[in-house]
């Protein structure tokens, strides 16, 4: 099954999603994908991996790493499915991300690699954008790169863990304006789902709703304005995002911003 | 008292690193050099995931197979009102008022990755013990910080030694992220970080936000507790 969150007509509505992508609210009425609002599906802390990918860190002139590098993202930077997401202002380089995410389903500290999938409440998708022009060295990748207000689309929805019987066996593929730009599988993750819960349960407490986002494959490439990025995990979902100018950006979140503010006053 | 603080100051936590002006100068030297090459552009940023909350008077534990512990005095800034893309001159508006932070670490020996094994254990930010609404402070850019372990004063420096202040800090990082309702900004741990020992009481003092005291307890004896 797939759950996912959603706003229709301002509220927030947790949903089951049925084919095709139509959602069904707990009232029973059912909506199609274009009706609603996708919100990202969890909201907790998600631990991003960098360089989990073989491929990846060669292609980044890095030697694979022996344990997890992992940076924090915090909910501020995830939107949701069908969602924009900004290229800033004379930049060089931005580029997406393919990643399958794990989501935390209950409490989970000290958990062994065994056990590990149990605390899951299932799978999702993100698109990882990163600015490379804002790099720095200092606690890389910086959260100038990688923390950005609407630049993590996460979703569209979470799948069961049940019915992803071969987590280690998903193809991974980035289309930009339908153009295949990034493939690769999940057979080449360095540490893999269960390994990164042990890993991270074994020095702190990962709480329900946090994410795993497991690193991205080789076929990175600049995306701008006007870009359709459709990210894709097979078995899992097919995030789709549009890149719009930083200009654009903000005049549609003031937009947002006003009409929210003026519901709340009403 | 602790508590509105705990019910305002619920979103995330915002450290800056390397943001007093002694501590960023020794090591200017290394920052020339790789893997630095060049000494930070912007603020040095890190999270302190949710788990790592604690609260004036709470236990801190030290971790099993740790070797050394480090309290982080810091001034934190509690967000009142949401704000992207604010002015120097505006910023201040955005802010609720004050508390102080206790961002525990394992110590660094270098800023290249980020710290989350060193920062992101269970309770290694603790924070209280009141939340000092912003109208009564009156500089905070002059306020004195004092670490105390077991009563001896170990470390002292001001908030007017900061790299950047807090109008900089919340323009500088509301430029690419919103800073939301809630959040909290973690202004900097000056240089001396000490070691710290299971037993051993905390305490944190900031002119005008009183005194936030913490104690560290083994993980061994935290779980004993927590069995019986």
């Amino acid at each position: 099954m797939k759950h996912a969150r959603i706003r229709y007509q301002g509220q927030v509505h947790e949903v089951v999603v049925n084919a095709p992508n139509s959602v069904k609210l707990a009232d029973g009425r059912v909506l199609a994908e274009d009706q609603v609002e996708w919100l990202p599906p969890a909201t907790g802390s998600m631990f991003a991996l960098g360089l989990n990918y073989a491929d990846h860190a060669a292609e980044l002139a890095f030697k694979p790493p022996t344990e997890p590098l992992v940076f924090i993202k915090s909910p501020g930077t995830y939107t949701g499915h069908n969602q924009v997401t900004w290229r800033p202002d004379n930049v060089a380089y931005m580029h997406y991300e393919c990643e399958l995410v794990a989501v935390i389903g209950k409490t989970a500290r000290n958990v062994k690699r065994e056990d590990a999938l149990d605390y899951l409440a299932g799978y999702t998708v993100c698109n990882d954008y990163a600015i490379r022009d804002y790099l720095e060295n200092y606690y890389r990748p910086n959260l100038r790169v990688k923390n950005r207000d609407a630049t993590t689309p996460v979703g569209p929805w979470i799948v069961d863990v049940a019915d992803v019987p071969e987590p280690n066996r998903l193809k991974l593929r980035t289309w930009v304006n339908g153009e295949l730009r990034q493939e690769g599988s999940t057979c080449d993750m360095i540490f893999d789902i269960p390994y990164l819960i042990e890993y991270l349960s074994s020095f702190m407490t990962l709480q329900p709703g946090d994410m795993i986002a497991t690193g991205t494959p080789e076929g990175l490439s600049d995306v701008v304005p006007g870009d359709e990025v459709v990210v894709e995990v097979e078995g899992v979902g097919r995030l789709v995002n549009r890149i719009v100018s930083e200009a654009e950006f903000f005049r549609i979140k003031t937009q947002h911003d006003t009409q929210r503010a003026a519901k709340e006053h009403a | 008292m602790s508590r509105a603080l705990h019910e305002v100051a619920t979103g995330t936590l915002f450290g800056v690193a390397l943001n007093y002006q002694g501590l960023l100068r020794s090591h200017l030297e290394s920052f020339t050099q790789p893997p630095y090459q060049k000494p930070p552009v912007k603020p040095v940023l890190f999270i302190k995931t949710p788990n790592t909350r604690n609260v004036h008077g709470g236990a801190v534990i030290y971790p099993q197979g740790v070797e050394r512990l480090q309290p982080g005095p810091a001034l934190g800034v509690v967000i009142g009102k949401s704000t992207s893309r604010v002015s120097v001159e505006n910023a201040l508006q955005h802010v609720a008022g004050y508390t102080i932070v206790n961002e525990f670490s394992l110590p660094e020996d270098s800023y290249y990755r980020p710290a989350v094994k060193a920062k992101c254990r269970d309770g290694f930010c603790a924070f209280g013990p009141e939340l000092v609404p912003a109208a009564q402070v009156r500089d905070p850019h002059d306020l004195e910080l004092k670490l105390w372990v077991n009563g001896e004063l170990l470390q002292r420096n001001s908030t007017a030694n900061l790299v950047r202040g807090i109008p900089q800090l919340i323009a500088d990082i509301s430029e690419f992220m919103t800073l939301h309702e809630g959040d909290v900004l973690i202004t900097g741990t000056p240089e001396g970080r000490v070691d710290v020992k299971p037993g051993d009481r905390i305490e944190v003092e900031i002119s005008g936000l009183g005194r936030l005291a913490n104690h560290v307890v083994a993980e061994e004896i935290a779980a004993e507790v927590a069995a019986e």
